[in-house]
């Protein structure tokens, strides 16, 4: 058993029959995301304890001086054996950080883990900061300053926001299933981000736009759902698409969209508006090539990952990479696919 | 017809039982002997491997403080957040287990082996009121806490998370040392900007612990690896004869028709049968003596070095199948050539004798060549080998060379005796002596090689004692030893003791590296104490004075020989540049070892104070010393040790290490005895019309049973002579090339003629009890069975 | 005809340099015919009567048995042959000591795959065995012995018996008795039986003599 695989195996269940991950598992002693959610500023930027599984989640879409495309990803995920906390070893609460850069021909990835409660690792509202080892995102949300390092890579990242907080769902409620199970989920998608990547080959200086995503739950996943395909697009027009597909046991599935105007202003689509159909796959068996539609906004694109291979070795393995987006619409994006291991 | 075959070749056995025991018993031994050598090692590497994995010892690079106190935790975050993978442990004892914390989220991957068994749960691992590991034999020792049992975790270690460990020693917020991971990120603070009283111990490739004791398993190794070639050549001998006494058989159902092809296959299946039967009776008894050896093996190596191997015997599919493998393998090596003979068997006896013994010419020249060229290359490697793989090889030149020599040198020292003999009966007993060689030489190269094991294991085995013994009363001079807590029991101790006492002198110690060796810095203090007790490997003429005078420095032979160094070269210790004046001995350390002025130690580590002091003092004296110690300034008793204690209890240690030799001896010398025996009796029955002549020239059966007894003496005692010089050339190799490849120094050698002595009598009388019983049935052969020879030759 | 032999050569390697055992033999034997071999010692009689059982192989020259030339054939062929075809009895006994007279009489059929139960207690009976059927070899009489090793030669029936002074080990009243059984059930068999001998007594009781000398037909 490898003891940092588990991580998300704590939850008592098995990937099969109860969702990726367990994140379909039942939320005994959790708190569970009600409808009509208010959220206060800065406090949820900080942790829920109270709740099962959390992360902060960002990905950047870069370029270099020379206009060759980069990938990068900066995440901290908290997962809880218990709905508590305190200030010492026995903690219940587990953290796990990914961090990963995508050059057209490679994947760099790192993983952390930290126990909580001794101050490896935490995210503290205000002033905010979330933190595990030596990476870290820290400042006021219209700035944010973040780092992160591996055996083979490090990052060292200013962020400034060009846009408001978009909330997903119905106000920050994402519904996740036909029986309802659902998440908070807001993000801010409209970071302008410079900075410098430190690869094998030298520090290369980089620019490009940055997306950020908030999310917790207890239970997102419903029993018979075994992974998602979700997308994060941002076109040259300045408008934005969030997507995804949860993927069934009995082959159907569950799509949402968020469609997010160059203003902010947003529309969110319920199951079925979204169609997300594979094109193509790499020697894994993963689709790195997708046709996304969203007829009522007229969108009709290809989505192609710019490096086939970016697999996260992690824990957790899963596919995280940078996408073109070509068709009705063109520009960039992000792409995550689980539950093809 | 392959059935009518193998029931005709096994109706042979259910005739001949004791032809079928002794084929299966010579087996059975041998790889008994072997198995049960290799369950004891197995065991114990075993052991240490749960030691070593428990925290990845040795294996990774270690950060701990200088002053070997426990850290801060906010030191560890401090350095995790300046992006360093470090691992925290936490470690103490409780109830006399050895309690490991560790953090299983930051530990490296092989950290925590108890976390694969089944009963392991993450979430109550981690939960705080935690879970702990150990093996059935610990958890007794731990009766308040609810131990999982894990066979894996190290004798006399609990394995638990770091959380609750600290709770259990009372060390909230402290570590003891860090694990630094390997793939450390790009960027990092270096350590000293962050924590500069920790220092950073590089891994020693290898686990500390079985470091240590590889000098103890070399011992074991080599007895197995003697023991393996006194089984092959008792199995070979095995094989050799059964087929020696089915020969006319086989001619019989070649001239029934029965093809050779399927005749030799049906013995080879029949073969590697008994084969299997006998290897599973072997590794059952081979399993015996490993667990009558165990308790022993394992006090001494507790005692030896303080390694953990637990007492009980676990069954091992690594030594069960090296068991059967051993007689697999070694019947189909003998049983190969003896097919291959057998296959060039003439079918018509008339062409037979003759061919016999040109064959048996030429191989007695193979083998002299075989045998010299042997020799030629071990004498080579002695001057040449520096290695372990070129030490072994030279062992294994040196035995099988000897062993193929020996029936040639006998048969030269029978044939020059021959040729002196006055009398017709010493004539005859000579010249008949000669003629029995063929037939015994396997078994006396048996004997050969067990008893040259004998004399080189003991030889080693002594040799290590009485350095050992030498170094203890070197290193151990002081009558008592004292180990305050702090600063203040130190400075209370001194004012206490001063007046009290001849001397007092402070040992002080820094962790330091020389020539990438990690070393311990000592500080010493001038005093007749090192100038009169520690001898010197080699030294300038004022080794002491200068060094005391601070301007020069000594090492011990570990570092000599690993970082290059000799007399004359210099090292630099804190920028201070130092002259070596003199290299010692320093048995069973694993690390560099070297010494300077207590000054000038002071001024180059002005933080480090002595945390242990060696007092001088009349023996008579020390247990009242050390209860008014105790009473005026609350040293207590446990933080003392008497050296006269340490003294005694290594002896003894070094009593159960004889135990095992001892065991180990005298089993070899039966399994060699159980050779002869062997041969003996199938020679037995073809000497009936060798004797015959002779009784019937006037020598009474008595007589003849009387010199078939002391010829197996003689050729014995001959063996034996052989085996000395072999056996110490043994040692030698053993001391002063496997040893230093191994650990870095060499053993002196010295020799135990009591001990040879007493082994050839064993040996002797080894050979006269196997002796015995086929003398006696000759001696009572009927007359009728004697007249038959006459009456009905061919 | 059952066996022709032809310009048959035979030389052994010997401490004194090769000596030639056989110079261009060459004889025949019908079915049911009995030859007597004599000769000299030395003179090569054994030697052919090994040749023509497939013990051994000539250098030069052929061995016809039912039209099969046993010089051609390899080891596992010579073998097959003196399974089921050729039967010998030695002057030794060569039984199999470690098992019982009933099982060393079935042996050689039980080999050739050729054993019938009626047949063997028929040769034991005639044999004068019966009561000896539980006993080892080394239990019997000379005599008994080779009486057991000429039923387990006759025993697969085979088409042609060779002999090598069957009775050189047995004293004479001993000898005619063996003598008499084999020359009986060899011709209710309608076997061949090539007989070598140093007995003229023997030799004239069987239906032709080939006198050999100095490896040559005299």
């Amino acid at each position: 058993m490898n003891v940092k695989g588990c991580l998300f195996c704590l939850l008592p269940v098995t990937a099969d029959a109860q969702g990726f991950a367990g994140l379909g598992a039942d939320a005994e002693g959790f708190a569970v995301p009600q409808p009509d959610p208010v959220f206060a500023f800065p406090a949820d930027h900080g942790s829920h304890f109270d709740y099962r599984i959390e992360w902060w989640y960002l990905t950047a879409n870069l370029q270099d001086a020379n206009g060759v495309p980069y990938g990068l990803q900066w995440t901290l995920f908290r997962s809880a054996l218990a709905p508590t906390t305190s200030e010492d070893w026995s903690s219940p609460q587990i953290w796990m950080g990914h961090a990963a850069v995508t050059t057209p021909d490679e994947h760099y990835v790192s993983e952390r883990f930290a126990r909580d409660g001794i101050g490896q690792a935490d995210v503290v509202a205000a002033p905010f900061e979330a933190w595990i080892d030596d990476w870290s995102l820290a400042g006021d949300w219209t700035t944010l300053d973040m780092t992160a390092s591996g055996a083979n890579f490090a990052y060292d990242m200013a962020l400034t926001a060009q846009g408001p907080l978009i909330f997903h769902g119905d106000a920050g409620y994402s519904v996740k299933s036909a029986s309802g199970r659902a998440s908070y989920y807001y993000s801010q998608p409209f970071f302008d981000i410079a900075g410098t990547l430190q690869l094998p080959e030298g520090a290369i200086a980089v620019t490009g736009n940055a997306w950020l995503d908030r999310e917790w739950s207890s239970q997102p996943l419903a029993d018979n759902q075994t992974g998602w395909d979700w997308f994060s697009l941002s076109f040259d027009d300045g408008n934005k698409l969030m997507g995804f597909r949860l993927q069934q046991t009995d082959g159907g599935n569950f799509t949402s969209a968020t469609w997010i105007a160059a203003d902010g202003t947003t529309t969110a689509y319920s199951d079925g508006f979204l169609t997300a159909t594979p094109l193509a796959q790499n020697a894994e068996d993963v689709p790195i090539k997708w046709q996304v539609e969203l007829p009522v906004q007229g969108v009709d694109v290809t989505v192609a990952a710019i490096n086939e291979n970016a697999w996260m070795t992690t824990s957790v393995p899963y596919w995280e990479g940078p996408v073109t987006v070509r068709g009705s619409h063109s520009g960039v994006g992000y792409l995550e696919m689980t539950g093809y291991d | 017809m392959t059935r009518v075959v193998l029931q005709a070749l096994l109706s042979h056995w259910w005739r001949n039982p004791l032809q079928l025991f002794s084929l299966l018993a010579g087996l059975a031994l041998a790889t008994a002997l072997w198995s049960g050598v290799q369950a004891v090692n197995a065991e114990a590497r075993a052991s240490y491997d749960a030691a070593a994995t428990t925290l990845g010892e040795g294996q990774y690079d270690r950060l701990q403080r200088r002053d070997g106190q426990p850290m801060d935790q906010a030191t560890y975050v401090q350095l995790r957040r300046a992006g360093w993978l470090v691992s925290p442990v936490v470690q103490g004892r409780l109830n006399g287990v050895r309690i490991v914390g560790i953090d299983p989220l930051t530990a490296p991957g092989g950290a925590g082996p108890t976390l694969t068994d089944d009963a392991a749960d993450v979430g109550r691992f981690l939960s705080g009121d935690g879970q702990v590991f150990a093996s059935a034999t610990t958890a007794r020792d731990l009766p308040e806490l609810e131990v999982i049992i894990s066979p894996e975790t190290a004798a006399g270690t609990a394995l638990t998370d770091i959380g609750l460990a600290q709770r259990l020693l009372g060390k909230t917020n402290q570590i003891d040392s860090l694990i630094v991971l390997p793939g450390q990120p790009v960027t990092q603070t270096a350590i000293s900007d962050i924590a500069p009283q920790l220092i950073r111990q590089q891994a020693q490739g290898g686990s500390d612990i079985g470091r240590l004791t590889d000098s103890f398993h070399l011992n074991l190794t080599a007895f197995g690896m003697l023991s393996f070639a006194v089984g092959i050549f008792i199995v070979n001998g095995a094989i050799g004869l059964a087929f020696e006494q089915r020969r006319p058989v086989v001619r019989t159902l070649r001239a029934l028709g029965v093809p050779l092809r399927r005749l030799i296959t049906v013995m080879a299946a029949e073969l590697m049968l008994f084969a299997l039967v006998a290897g599973m009776i072997g590794v059952a008894l081979g399993y015996v003596i490993a667990a009558l050896l165990l308790p022993d093996v394992a006090a001494t190596l507790r005692g030896l070095y303080g390694a953990e191997v637990s007492g009980t015997l676990q069954l091992r599919p690594v030594w069960w199948l090296s068991g059967l493998a051993i007689a697999l393998g070694g019947t189909g090596l003998a049983a190969s050539g003896a097919l291959y003979k057998l296959s060039r068997m003439p079918l018509l006896a008339a062409a037979q004798p003759r061919a016999l013994a040109m064959a048996a010419g030429r191989t007695a020249r193979l083998q002299g060549i075989a045998a010299a060229a042997l020799l030629t290359i071990s004498v080579l490697l002695m001057f040449t080998a520096d290695g372990l793989i070129g030490g072994f090889a030279l062992l294994g030149a040196l035995l099988i060379g000897a062993a193929l020599a020996l029936p040639l040198i006998l048969n030269r020292i029978l044939a020059s005796t021959s040729a002196l003999a006055k009398t017709i009966t010493a004539q005859w007993f000579w010249a008949d002596t000669r003629q029995q060689l063929p037939g015994l030489s396997l078994a006396l190269m048996a004997l050969l090689l067990a008893m040259a094991a004998n004399v080189g294991v003991s030889t080693m085995v002594s040799s290590f004692r009485v350095t050992f013994v030498e170094f203890l009363d070197q290193r151990l001079a002081s009558e008592l030893y004292v180990r305050p807590e702090n600063a203040t029991q130190a400075a209370a101790l001194v004012d206490f003791a001063t007046p009290r006492v001849d001397a007092v002198i402070p040992i002080q110690s820094a962790e330091i590296s020389i020539g990438d060796q990690p070393t311990d810095l000592f500080g010493a203090r001038d005093h007749s104490t090192y100038r009169d007790n520690w001898t010197f490997l080699q030294a300038t003429s004022d080794a002491w004075d200068t060094t005391f005078a601070g301007e020069t420095i000594i090492i011990n032979e570990q570092l000599s020989r690993r970082a290059g160094l000799n007399i004359g070269d210099e090292i630099t210790v804190q920028d201070k540049t130092f002259a070596i004046a003199a290299v010692y001995g320093d048995y069973g350390n694993p690390i560099g070892q070297a010494l300077i002025n207590e000054a000038t130690f002071a001024t180059l580590y002005p933080t480090i104070t002595p945390e242990n002091f060696g007092l001088r003092m009349d023996p008579a004296n020390v247990g009242a010393f050390v209860t008014e110690l105790s009473a005026q300034t609350g040293i207590s008793i446990s933080q003392t040790v008497d050296q006269a204690n340490i003294k005694a209890f290594s002896l003894g240690v070094f009593e159960r290490t004889f135990t095992v030799t001892t065991a180990l001896n005298i089993l070899t010398l039966a399994v060699a005895g159980f050779a002869i025996l062997m041969s003996l009796l199938t020679l037995a029955t073809m000497r009936v019309p060798q004797l015959a002549p002779a009784w019937a020239m006037g020598m009474t059966r008595r007589q003849i049973g009387q010199l078939e007894l002391l010829r197996a003496v003689l050729l014995a005692m001959l063996t034996a002579v052989i085996a000395l010089p072999l056996g110490l050339a043994l040692a030698w190799a053993l001391l002063a090339v496997v040893n230093v490849a191994a650990f870095g120094w060499e053993l002196p050698m010295y020799l135990f003629p009591a001990d040879y002595a007493r082994l050839g009598l064993f040996a002797l009388l080894a050979a006269a009890l196997a002796a015995l019983w086929p003398a006696r049935r000759l001696a009572r052969t009927p007359p009728a069975e004697l007249l038959k020879v006459f009456s009905n030759e061919r | 005809m059952l066996l022709t032999v032809e310009n048959i050569h035979k030389t052994y390697q010997t401490a004194d340099g090769p000596f030639a055992v056989l110079r261009g033999i060459g004889m025949h034997l019908s079915a049911g015919e009995t030859l007597a071999l004599t000769g000299e010692s030395g003179s090569g009689k054994s030697t052919l009567l090994h040749l023509i059982g497939g013990l051994d192989t000539p250098d030069q020259g052929h061995i016809h048995l039912q039209d099969q030339d046993i010089a051609a054939l390899d080891d596992n062929g010579r073998a097959g042959l003196r399974r089921g075809t050729v039967g010998v009895v030695f002057q030794q006994f060569n039984l199999i000591p470690s098992l019982r007279v009933v099982d060393n009489i079935a042996f050689q059929a039980r080999l050739a795959d050729q054993y019938d139960p009626t047949w063997a207690a028929t040769l034991a009976d005639r044999m004068g065995l019966t009561e000896q059927l539980n006993k080892y070899p080394e239990q019997l009489s000379g005599g008994q012995q080779q009486r057991v090793a000429i039923a387990r030669t006759l025993a697969p029936k085979p088409k042609l018996v060779l002999a090598d002074e069957p009775t050189g080990n047995l004293d004479e009243a001993t000898a005619a008795i063996v003598m008499d059984l084999m020359m009986e059930l060899v011709a209710e068999t309608n076997a061949g039986l090539l007989m070598v001998t140093h007995s003229e007594n023997l030799a004239g009781r069987l239906s032709r003599r080939l006198h050999l000398r100095a490896g040559q037909v005299a």
